[in-house]
């Protein structure tokens, strides 16, 4: 027992340290930026632009579901405007990031994972190290910067969209018309609730790539291997924006 | 020149290079030659740095390996050619661009770099093939276009993992002429790792056999084929017993 105790503290501490490592070598190949900043537009597309659709089609229904049961909850008590402050408040503070973060975290963390493993158990990660290219410029710093830049991009796209839904779901169900949606919508307003939710965006696009990318790099054997990284990535990101969601909760708000 | 010196290296408690050591002199090209799981790739790996040993170091140009910064070791590598056993052609990339991404982190202008291609390619007889992804190629193909990778780069060193493994015996041949053809050209030093003995005896000038983790024997190929060490004999020989 204690000896298993033991083991699993020195992995614990291992980990942490591979972790700080694996940071510690992205900012030295910060001095790449020719290797690294033109891989990082090509990423952008393929990480920001391509998630668009699935974002969007996540944060609509959302903004739906958001109107429909403040009605349901609000019946008889509250006011029917506060629909719009419910609506604009959940979407931008909370599920705005923290849905479509989790399912980025499938679509950008697994695909990554993935990628980076393939390259890793075919050796492709080692042809690109003898062709003198570091695989944190090349492979790591692009995803990385793309996932932070773009996160809030689309998530900023998703809160609107979300709010866009649930103001039409208002009009067409819940027989509530646009200035008592935008009444309620303005309410409580601040401006924080905007950069709180997309800083919260950029640190889980943060997360999801280096997660990605880490555990990607590291996979071991073969189709197997690159099987549990693609599910180690997409679980360990959702577990970490979970816990980063409460973390600035608790520091920001 | 290369050196092993005293190379140890374990992976999870298990010793594989237990003090090999083995010179390697300029424009010479040494076979390592061993059991399959000998470690054979592994001591390739630490020339150009992608393992680190655990005790020993490896000598290139009078450098200790282990002892280079990052600058150090990417300005180490770019003198070096590694082909790998299944050749790691960059498989979103045409062949073209497996070529010249070597040859873009040297600096090299656009005219360069599609001069060294078409050269490249020449070479290994894989002319007109540069638009075609390695999914498009076969196995022996990819393992030419993994040498012109290399040889693209006008390399002091290439290494060889394998090089003819998994092939049929006419395009084992063509990948040893085109290993004979490489030296003979570009009059590179070269570390072969096989256990092809067709392959060692046609590219080799000296063969080393690697067992139980050091050198058991190295010489030229008629030394290895007179052989009279047992071990040696047996593997050389292909014999069960």
């Amino acid at each position: 027992m204690i000896e298993a105790i033991g083991r699993r503290s020195i992995a614990a501490i291992e980990a942490v340290g591979r972790v700080g490592h694996f940071i510690g070598d992205m900012v030295r190949a910060l001095v790449d930026i020719r290797v690294w900043a033109p891989l990082a537009i090509v990423q952008m597309r393929r990480i920001g632009v391509d998630s668009i659709p699935v974002t969007l089609f996540i944060a609509a229904f959302t903004g739906v579901v958001l109107a429909l049961q403040a009605s349901y909850t609000f019946t008889g008590a509250v006011p029917l405007y506060f629909v719009g402050t419910l609506v604009g408040k959940t979407m931008m503070l909370e599920l705005g990031p923290v849905i479509c973060g989790l399912a980025l975290a499938g679509r950008v963390g697994a695909s990554m994972a993935a990628e980076l493993g393939t390259m890793r158990v075919t050796e492709q990660v080692d042809a690109l190290e003898t062709l003198a290219y570091d695989p944190q410029s090349y492979l790591v710093l692009p995803r990385v910067i793309a996932g932070t830049v773009m996160f809030p991009m689309i998530i900023a796209f998703a809160m609107a969209t979300g709010i866009v839904t649930g103001w039409l779901t208002s009009l067409a169900l819940l027989d509530l018309s646009t200035p008592d949606f935008l009444k309620g919508l303005k309410l409580f307003y601040q401006f924080k609730d905007v950069w709180f939710g997309l800083f919260k965006s950029a640190t889980f696009g943060f997360t999801i790539t280096a997660v990605g990318c880490v555990v990607g790099l590291a996979t071991l054997g073969g189709a197997e291997g690159v099987g549990k990284s693609t599910t180690r990535a997409v679980v360990y990101s959702a577990v970490l924006i979970l816990l980063l969601d409460a973390f600035w909760a608790v520091v920001l708000l | 020149m290369i050196e092993f010196q005293d190379l140890h290296k374990a992976f999870d408690g298990k010793q594989v290079l237990q003090g090999l050591s083995l010179k390697v002199r300029d424009g010479e090209t040494v076979v390592i030659i061993g059991y399959s799981g000998t470690g054979k790739s592994v001591a390739l790996k630490h020339i150009v740095g992608l393992l680190h040993p655990d005790a020993g170091d490896v000598i290139v140009d009078g450098q200790a390996v282990s002892t280079l910064d990052r600058d150090g070791l990417t300005e180490l590598r770019q003198g070096i050619g590694y082909v790998f056993q299944f050749a790691a052609l960059f498989d979103s990339m045409t062949v073209s661009e497996n070529l010249a991404l070597g040859l873009r982190r040297r600096g090299l202008g656009e005219d360069e770099i599609d001069e060294r291609i078409r050269e490249a390619l020449a070479l290994v007889d894989l002319s007109g093939t540069g638009d075609q992804l390695p999914a498009e190629l076969s196995g022996g193909m990819r393992k030419r276009v993994g040498i012109a990778r290399a040889i693209a780069l006008r390399p002091r060193y290439i290494l060889y993992d394998e090089p003819t493994t998994g092939l049929d015996p006419v395009t084992s041949a063509v990948i040893d002429r085109l290993m004979v053809r490489t030296r003979e050209h570009l009059g590179v030093t070269g570390v072969v790792v096989t256990h092809d003995m067709r392959s060692a005896y046609t590219v080799g000038d000296r063969i080393a056999m690697l067992y139980e983790g050091r050198i058991r024997q190295v010489g030229s190929v008629a030394e290895i084929q007179e052989t009279e060490d047992a071990v040696v004999r047996q593997f050389i020989e292909g014999r069960a017993e």
